[in-house]
Parts: C-alpha cells; structure tokens; sequence
C-alpha cells in the first residue's frame, strides 16, 4: 500500500477495463514522472469528453446531442436494427454501406472474467426497444470471437419468443478477431449473406 | 523433414548462437549445464509453441534480456522454410514464415514437426493427468495444427465458466455480487463448452483409439526378454472421460449431447463448489500393464518402457503422415539399459534427422553419430 492519494490513483486505474494490479501501479508512477502539462493536458479531455459526448438515448452510440446522427435521421428503415459490441462497430459497419437501418450498442460482450453479465449490457434497452417498435430484424454483429458468439448465443435465445427474424453474420470474417478489424469488403459481404440463426 | 539452420538470440543461456545442421544424427556433447538441452528445446519450441521442461515463457528469455528470438531454415522435401518466432514473456509471441508476418503465432505450428524423448517423460506415466492430456494434445496439434485452436477455444471457454461458477458460489471475491441474469448465461457457456468440448473429445477418443495397438505393440517389444511376473505383458490405453457413454465411434453431435446432459446433472454440484467438473479437461488416460494400473503399480524399468512406448507410438503415427518429425533425444540414453537403447538406436538409424544430447559421449552408441558438437559454457562447436 501506498500513502493516500497515490494509492487512490492505483485503484482508479485498476478499475478500468483490462488494468491490472500491476499495470494500474505502471502507468501511476507513469504520471507522476511525467510532465505536469502533459498530465494536465490528459485530465482536461477527461474532463471535456465526459462533459461533451453523451451516449444516444436510444442506441447507445456516442452522441454529442441526446440522441446521435443516425437515430435522427429521418432516411433510415427503422425497422431493423443491427446489435454491435461497441461505436467502433458502428463506424465499422457504416463504412460498408450495406446497412440501412439502426444500431444498438451494448456496451461490450459477455465475459465473467471481466465481471461483465447481461446486466452490465444495454440487452434491457434493446428489449424495451423491441417491445415498442415495429422492428421485424435484429441482426447481431457481436465480434467473431469467443465472447462475441456467447453473447450473440444469449440474445438469440432472449429474442426467440418475441417474433422478429434474428441474423447472424455470414461467416467469413477472420475469426477470433474484433469486427473493427475486418475490411469493408469482407465485412459487407458477411452483412450481405447473413443467416437467420434459431439456436 | 530437418533443420537446416537454427538461430538463436537470448533464448535461455543464449545471447546469440547461430548452427548449421544437416540430415542424419547430430549428437550435442558436455557436461551439465552448459546449454545442450537449451538447443534442443528451441526446436521443440518453435514446432510446439511449447516447452518441455516449464509452462510459462520467462524462463525461456535469457535473464537480463526483454525477448529471445528463435529462427529455423525447415527443409521439407525440397522446400526451404525459415520459420521465426519472437518469445515475449507475458505478452503475444510473434511469427514470421518466410518473412511475412502471421496473424497469430500459433499459424507456425505445422511447419516443423518434433518428438521429445527426455527424462521428463517418466511423468507421461507416474505423474498426474494432465500430463497424458498433454501428450495427447501435443500430438492431435502435430497430427492436425487446426486443433491448436480448438484447445485454445476450450480453455478460454472453461475460464469464462468456471468464472462465472465461481462468481455465484461467491467466492471470486470479484467486484461484484452475481445476478439471476449472470446465471441465465450459464446455459449459454454450457452450450459452447460443449460445442468445443466435444470436438476435442472426439478427436482425443480417435487418437487413443489409434494409438493403443503401437503403445501395445512397443512395449511388448521392449518388455520382451523380461516376462512379467504376474498377468503378463499386455498393455492397456483406456482414455477415461468424465463424461459418461463415450467411446471412440461416437459422432461429435452425440458427444456435446451427453456432455450437455451430464452438465445438467451435475450443475448444483459445480455451483456448491465453483468449478467445471465435466468436459475433456478432466479426463484421464489410464495406462495398465497386466491389468494392474501403470500409475503406483509398474516399476521403474516398466514405467520407463511405457513411457517410450507412448513417444514411439507417436512418433509412428507422425511418420505414417508422410515426412518424418524431426527427433529429439534429450539425455535419455544415459536413462535406459542395454534393449532399451538398442530399440531406440534402431528407430535413429532410420530417421531423417535426430538431435541427441548427452553429458558424456559415451552415453550415445558411437557408431551412430554422424556430427558431433561440443557444447561447453555456452559455446556450441563442430567436432
Ligand atoms: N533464462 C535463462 N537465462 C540465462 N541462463 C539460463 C536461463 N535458463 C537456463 N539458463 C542456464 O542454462 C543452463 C542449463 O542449460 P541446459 O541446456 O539445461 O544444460 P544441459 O547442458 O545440462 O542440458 C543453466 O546453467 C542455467 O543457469
Ligand atoms: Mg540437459
Ligand atoms: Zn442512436
């Protein structure tokens, strides 16, 4: 243990996502070596980006107004919705144009290494959403990787009683990976072929 | 196949080593801990992606250094390979074939091919489970790099639920108290679980299945001027699954199914105590001789004989694919007696190429050897 305020440094560290014990210690005696500019650089866009950038009230998405560019557009088909990890999926996604319709970001994937269940996600968000609209596709976009799968696997089974077509992504994309890093043209071409699952 | 050329920079006690081999049987001569088992575990790692001496990677970074690096000119037929593997302790190893980078390390398993025989294999018999899962695993990857995959899948599977287990038995002492909706996605892990399980279950119950008749057939051969007193010489290689009703003609369908069940079975059980009692990682492979357990019944002498009737058998079903593996004696001549090092010098003669290491050159029958290095104080030289 360290006296007071360093050790409240590491433990705020250590409660971001994949920071350990160790790192969380690395990267405070980090700063404290560091400049006190660049520091102060680095507090102000915390500070700025929380108070600046929202998440869409109705997808998730990050937003500078309450609901974010694509929720308020009038041109797209509200009628399905495509369920991705993160805003990187979104832009991901959008690149490839082959998508019309809405998000929903969730947040993250399933994992209970990371502490993260259903209840850590926007699934109720997306069950609210559901209940209330006239959606009649939901296509999950989680990663193709293991986490991705368990939580593309949870929500089918949640989504089986409401009455909407549920699609997966066509495989194909490289496997094990984030959906970020798929190209446009591999990832168009899985949004193209998607299938309906009825696990 | 056989390595060419082999390249090492601060792997173990390397800063920097750099051999010419050829074909044949290259013997690594010197006393004791001078650095002769580091060459040939090097080998070993970059065919593997693992050691057969320790688990982790740290020890196999020379001390003082951030990363070893591992290069190997690969001749196959008349191809050349070069194959390079970059060690980063704690972080994701780095490969290159042909120098183009790979999107994982594990995409260079499958260029070179090796089977150990060391000293360490008397575990292959008297040591715990895991170490015949191990075997197994090791060769399924050899046999098929696809499988390297399929274990990685499981494990990160069998993590995440014996997590999440663990988090509602509450004794993670995680962050947080486990929710009814956490355990919702218990059925959800049980499902993948199962999926991958079953793959590598199945593959496993075939590769026992394969592997029986040359374990049986070694063994006899090695046991041979000895009969046993009792019960005879016959040995037994039953791949014990904690899965009930499995057996080697089961399809994979059949095999998730009866996982499922018996994760059903068993679950108050697995969430009393927080862990995943059922799947592939808590089989065994039990070994008898003479219808007497190997493990705490067999002998020294007997435990050693099935011990290299286990790395020949593999060896031979490597070979029966075609390109010989690249063979690795590790101290253990000195290990056996007169028969034992007969059987194994015959399997030498006829291999493509074979690294042995001894502290003594009398240990390697002489008429073998065609190179011969002296490895002394890190040194490595031609004789
Ligand atoms: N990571 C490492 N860094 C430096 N030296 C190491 C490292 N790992 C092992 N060694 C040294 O290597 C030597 C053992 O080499 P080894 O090849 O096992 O010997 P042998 O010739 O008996 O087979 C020991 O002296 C040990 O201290
Ligand atoms: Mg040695
Ligand atoms: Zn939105």
């Amino acid at each position: 243990m360290y006296e007071g305020i360093v050790q409240d440094l590491i433990d705020e560290l250590g409660r971001l996502p994949g920071i350990g014990p160790k790192s969380a210690q690395r990267i405070a005696f980090h700063l404290l070596n560091a400049d006190a500019v660049d520091v102060r650089r680095l507090a102000g866009v915390l500070v700025e980006v929380k108070a600046k950038v929202h998440f869409c009230a109705i997808c998730g998405n990050v937003a500078e107004e309450e609901q974010c560019r694509i929720c308020r557009d009038p041109r797209r088909d509200t009628t399905a919705i495509c369920v991705v990890e993160e805003p990187k999926d979104v832009v991901a996604i959008e690149r490839t144009r082959e998508f019309r319709g809405r998000y929903h970001v969730l947040g993250g994937a399933i994992s209970p290494i990371e502490g993260i269940g259903p209840d850590e996600l926007r699934v109720k968000e997306l069950m609210q959403r559901l209940a209330n609209g006239d959606i009649t596709e939901v296509i999950l976009a989680t990663d193709p990787n293991l986490e991705g799968e368990a939580t593309a696997t949870y929500l089918t089974r949640m989504l089986k009683p409401l009455n909407v077509r549920v699609t997966r992504l066509a495989s194909g994309l490289p496997v094990g990976g984030d959906l970020e890093y798929a190209d446009e043209i591999t990832l168009g071409r899985a949004f193209e072929g998607r299938r309906s699952v009825d696990d | 196949m056989h390595v060419a050329r082999l390249s090492l920079v601060d792997f173990r006690s390397y800063p920097a080593v750099d051999l010419d081999l050829a074909r044949g049987v290259s013997a690594f001569v010197g006393p004791n801990g001078q650095g002769k088992t580091n060459l040939v575990e090097a080998v070993d790692y970059l065919a593997t992606g693992s050691s057969h001496r320790v688990a982790g990677d740290q020890p196999l970074v020379r001390v003082g250094a951030e990363r070893a690096v591992l290069r190997a000119v690969v001749r196959r037929e008349d191809r050349e390979i070069l194959a390079e593997l970059e060690i980063n302790p704690g972080r994701s190893n780095r490969a290159r074939l042909n120098r183009t980078a790979l999107p994982r390390s594990r995409d260079l398993l499958g260029v070179l091919r090796t089977v150990v025989f060391s000293p360490e294999d008397l575990a292959l018999v008297k040591g715990d489970p895991g170490e015949r899962r191990r075997f197994l695993d090791d060769l399924l990857v050899a046999r098929q790099p696809r499988f390297a995959g399929v274990r990685a899948d499981y494990e990160r599977i069998l993590k995440q639920r014996t997590t999440l287990l663990k988090t509602a038995a509450g004794r993670s002492g995680g962050p947080r108290r486990v929710g009814a909706a956490d355990l919702s996605t218990l059925d959800v892990w049980d499902a993948h679980l199962a999926t991958a399980g079953s793959e590598l279950l199945s593959a496993r119950l075939q590769l026992a299945a394969e592997l029986a008749p040359h374990v049986q057939r070694h063994y006899a051969d090695l046991a041979q001027s000895v009969p046993k007193a009792a019960g005879g010489n016959d040995v037994e290689l039953d791949y014990r699954a904690s899965v009930p009703g499995t057996d080697a003609a089961a399809t994979r369908e059949v095999l998730a199914e009866a996982m499922l069940a018996e994760l059903e079975r068993r679950r108050s059980e697995e969430l009393d105590r927080g862990v995943t009692l059922v799947g592939p990682h808590r089989d065994d492979v039990v070994l008898a001789i003479g219808a007497m357990p190997a493990r705490g019944y067999a002998s020294h002498g007997e435990s050693w004989s099935l011990a290299l009737a286990l790395r020949l058998a593999a060896f031979e079903l490597l070979r029966e694919e075609g390109d010989d593996p690249v063979l690795v004696l590790d101290d253990v001549f000195a290990e056996l007696d007169d028969l034992r090092r007969g059987r194994l010098a015959m399997l030498v003669a006829k291999t493509e190429q074979v690294l042995v290491t001894a502290a003594v050159a009398a240990d390697v029958p002489e008429d073998l050897v065609e190179h011969r290095f002296d490895v002394r104080a890190g040194e490595v030289s031609r004789v």
